[in-house]
């Protein structure tokens, strides 16, 4: 008899609680998308109205704020292309290509901005407005791979797609890889297999490298990249630290170099970082230092030349690697130089350069897959091969949705003709040499469907 | 108290026309009103001004990312764990600053907020995974969730039995949980506590002379503030479960006294007002360019127009900062008791007028004016 008042008043609370939720949800229903319940409809489609919004959440504020200014210049080059405005810029030399000028799927493309402040949080709140709020169908944005892995993971819950900008962690299209991120731009282990013969070539095998190393997930791949490739030449790493991002003054860090026996320093530092740890390392004479008999070198692996305007005279002869150059004589990127200075008067960054291609690239996804239907969009994405963009042949590999594609050893130039012609391009590492297999980062894609 | 929770509930409807009817602005209004209240009990009720609550915040952010990696993802024992762990580091950090007053209390509690943010980017790092902040994985154990089913596909999102956590019902989730939280803070305020709290602010030597030890008071009212804040920080885990150091830095602390002092300090609803205000500022109007001000301005002829965008265009956007600050300082030098002082100052205006525009058009409607204002009381 109490069993089954027991049972009955489980059944009675059971219902309580199914009805409960069933009609929380319901009330919710119309108003907030969940990933569960979509078939084919799917969150800010743009089938019904006569535009499509990008998002573009870059950083505006911090220590990577030059470069997210660049990287928003390249995001309305490119919208005003993909509408027909301008010259068309790579739109003519991407091979192979749908886009018309008229937009995406024949709707005019409109966007919005939001600032990362190179901050987790503050790069999430911004991205859920731009979807929640302004509902974006695409976001892009970068120049902190923290950042992106933070978007991109938000990306794949929410089931928008983002297309990372400037990120150079292994961990982007590594161990944190999504199914809504796409990565155009190079990565640290990349930098690390092109830079190893040239730094064979330049200084040796028998070097010691000490690492100054910003302090995050971009910091540590490369740190982990360069060391391997450093090591398996006949390096010898006598110390890595970690220094803060935004830290300002390096001195604290840079005084122990000079006695520490290494000759070779490392910096794995970007942006205003990478500029004032360097122009510092400068000042406290470590160029003109001899250790071990040999002269004593600096190595920024990660070089970019809006990196090389700040830091002036102090990169002369500094070896590292960039994913795109402006005076590359491909057909590509001259045509992008070109229209990017018509409408700006300045070249473009490689920033940039990875920012613009991106928004073409899922423009024209869009245009193959002949739907906005995400699914449908990264499996137009993945494996896709494609060319005249800068940097040769290209493909974005299925596996990781990371770019394929040569990479390029700078140094800093000598006798430099103009403010702009920085980086002089010491060799042209081709693809084969920087390719390596999917698996060795781990991580998953997880599911077409967010 | 009716009213307040209908008007909570129905923030997606008046925030419409504001164009800040989205659920992540939403969710952030209710969240950080559940901080500032907790912040008032405080700084509004004993007067001491704390620059170390954000530690909180992102103590119970964390604990709370830590209970979905390793318990579940359902909500409620991270939102308990979090407050408790919260609980726990303001009682350590009360006994401590609480030694002192006035500006070396301010100075003890933001030591140890950049303290605890400074580990966090550090030593902790295994624990806080430093700058990339401290995210949900596929492989993370979650013991409770794996007793009861397989890891799906895909990372799993936060839910409460169910009911998924983020969107519209991760705001009404936690609207509901700040209209309780509010309820116990108007009760606090109504209480013999809450009185002595206020007679600590008006004069603790009074209070000490006759005959009450004051220091369990104070650590008391820090603790539930320290709870509160915590309670906020697991609530922002669990609308989004990632917690990052920048949660901790002293800025975020500067915050939330702004919103208080904004408001309206020692007020009821002031905080709440306050946390509108600057997570508005924050979120729409550093999102309004050029493009959104053109349009704005389109009824203009076309040389005033772009004068207009010229000039408004340098108080939003990246400048939305600098309107702020303004504000600010507009409230501070003529407002003392913050926004909420404003309106009703606005209020009484108002009312004045209509009595006397009522006195003036006869003595009929006088007596209907007393009768009413009798029922009223």
């Amino acid at each position: 008899m109490s069993d089954k008042k027991n049972e009955q008043t489980n059944i009675l609370r059971r219902r309580i609680l199914t009805a409960g939720g069933a009609f929380a949800l319901a009330g919710a229903m119309p108003m907030f998308y969940s990933t569960n319940v979509w078939a084919k409809d799917f969150p800010n489609d743009p089938t019904k109205s006569k535009t499509v919004t990008l998002g573009f959440n870059i950083p505006q504020s911090g220590a990577y704020a030059d470069e997210g200014a660049d990287e928003l210049r390249a995001y309305k080059l490119a919208v005003m292309h993909l509408n027909g405005e301008g010259d068309g810029g790579l739109m003519n030399t991407m091979k192979p290509s749908m886009l018309k000028g008229n937009g995406i799927l024949g709707k005019k493309v409109t966007f919005v901005t939001g600032d990362t402040q190179t901050k987790s949080d503050a790069a999430r709140a911004s991205a859920k407005r731009m979807i929640e709020k302004d509902k974006v169908i695409m976001f892009s944005g970068g120049s902190s791979s923290g950042v992106a892995i933070a978007q991109q993971s938000f990306a794949q819950e929410a089931g928008i797609i983002f297309m990372a900008g400037l990120t150079h962690s292994n961990d982007t299209t590594g161990k944190d890889k999504r199914r809504y991120g796409f990565r155009h731009f190079f990565n640290a282990h990349m930098s690390g297999a092109a830079l190893g013969p040239v730094l064979e070539k330049e200084y040796g095998t028998e070097r010691n490298a000490y690492h100054l190393t910003a302090d995050y997930t971009w910091g540590w791949t490369q740190e982990e990249s360069i060391k391997n490739t450093t090591e398996a030449m006949g390096w010898n790493t006598t110390k890595t630290v970690r220094t803060p991002v935004g830290a300002g003054d390096f001195s604290q860090y840079i005084t122990p170099v000079l006695n520490s026996g290494a000759d070779v320093l490392i910096l794995n530092h970007y942006g205003k970082d990478m500029i004032n740890s360097l122009t510092q390392a400068v000042q406290f004479g470590l160029r003109d230092k001899q250790v071990n008999g040999k002269d004593f070198q600096i190595i920024v692996p990660l070089f970019s030349r809006l990196m090389a305007q700040g830091a002036g005279d102090n990169i002369k002869g500094i070896l590292g690697t960039t994913n795109w150059n402006w005076t590359l004589q491909d057909e590509g990127s001259q045509a992008f130089v070109k229209s990017f200075g018509q409408v700006y008067g300045f070249p473009p960054s490689q920033a940039a350069h990875t920012c613009y291609v991106q928004t073409l690239l899922y423009a024209d996804a869009c245009e193959r897959a002949g739907t906005f239907y995400p699914p449908e969009v990264i499996k137009a994405l993945e494996g896709h091969k494609f060319d005249g963009m800068g940097n040769g042949a290209t493909e974005y590999r299925a596996e990781d949705h990371q770019c394929f594609k040569d990479v390029l050893v700078v140094k800093g130039n000598e006798n430099a003709t103009s403010q702009f012609d920085l980086l002089e391009v010491v060799q042209q590492v081709p693809r084969s040499q920087v390719e390596y297999d999917a698996s060795i980062f781990g991580g998953e894609l997880g599911p077409y469907k967010g | 108290m009716a009213i307040f929770s209908v008007v909570v509930l129905t923030m997606p409807l008046w925030m419409q026309p504001f164009g800040a009817a989205y659920p992540d602005i939403l969710q952030k209004f209710v969240i950080f009103g559940v901080f500032a209240i907790g912040y008032n009990i405080l700084f509004g009720l004993t007067g001491y001004l704390s620059f170390g609550h954000a530690a909180f915040l992102g103590v119970g952010s964390y604990t709370a990312v830590w209970s979905f990696k390793l318990l579940t993802m359902n909500i409620v024992p991270a939102i308990i764990l979090s407050v408790v762990m919260s609980g726990i580091f303001a009682v350590a950090m009360g006994y401590v600053a609480l030694r002192r007053s006035g500006i070396y209390f301010s100075i003890l509690t933001l030591a140890f907020a950049q303290m605890c943010y400074n580990l966090a980017y550090s030593v902790l790092t295994p624990i806080t995974n430093g700058e990339t902040g401290l995210q949900l994985a596929k492989s993370d154990p979650r013991i409770i969730d794996r007793l009861f089913s397989e890891a799906g596909e895909g990372l799993p999102s936060t839910t409460l039995f169910g009911i998924e956590t983020s969107g519209y019902s991760g705001f009404y989730i936690s609207a509901v949980i700040m209209i309780i939280v509010f309820y116990i803070s108007l009760k606090i305020f109504n209480s013999s506590f809450g009185l002595k709290l206020k007679a600590i602010k008006a004069n603790q030597n009074r209070m000490r002379y006759l005959g009450f030890n004051t220091k369990p008071y104070l650590l008391s009212a820090f603790v539930i503030s320290g709870m509160y804040a915590g309670l906020a920080g697991g609530l922002l885990a669990a609308t989004d479960p990632l917690a990052g150091a920048e949660r901790m830095q002293w800025t975020a602390s500067g915050e939330v006294i702004l919103m208080t002092i904004l408001g309206g300090v020692g007020t009821l609803f002031g905080p709440l007002l306050g946390v509108i205000i600057i997570k508005y500022f924050e979120n729409i109007f550093s999102a309004v360019n050029q493009l959104d001000l053109h349009s704005l301005y389109a009824i203009f002829p076309a040389w005033l127009e772009n004068s207009l965008v010229a000039i408004s265009s340098l108080f939003v956007g990246e400048g939305w900062h600098m309107t702020l600050g303004l504000l600010f300082m507009f409230v501070v030098a003529f407002l003392p008791g913050g926004v909420l002082e404003g309106l009703q100052l606005i209020y009484k205006k108002i009312k004045t007028r209509l009595i006397k525009n009522n006195k003036s058009t006869g003595t009929d409607t006088d007596t209907k004016q007393e009768t009413g204002a009798n029922h009223g009381e």
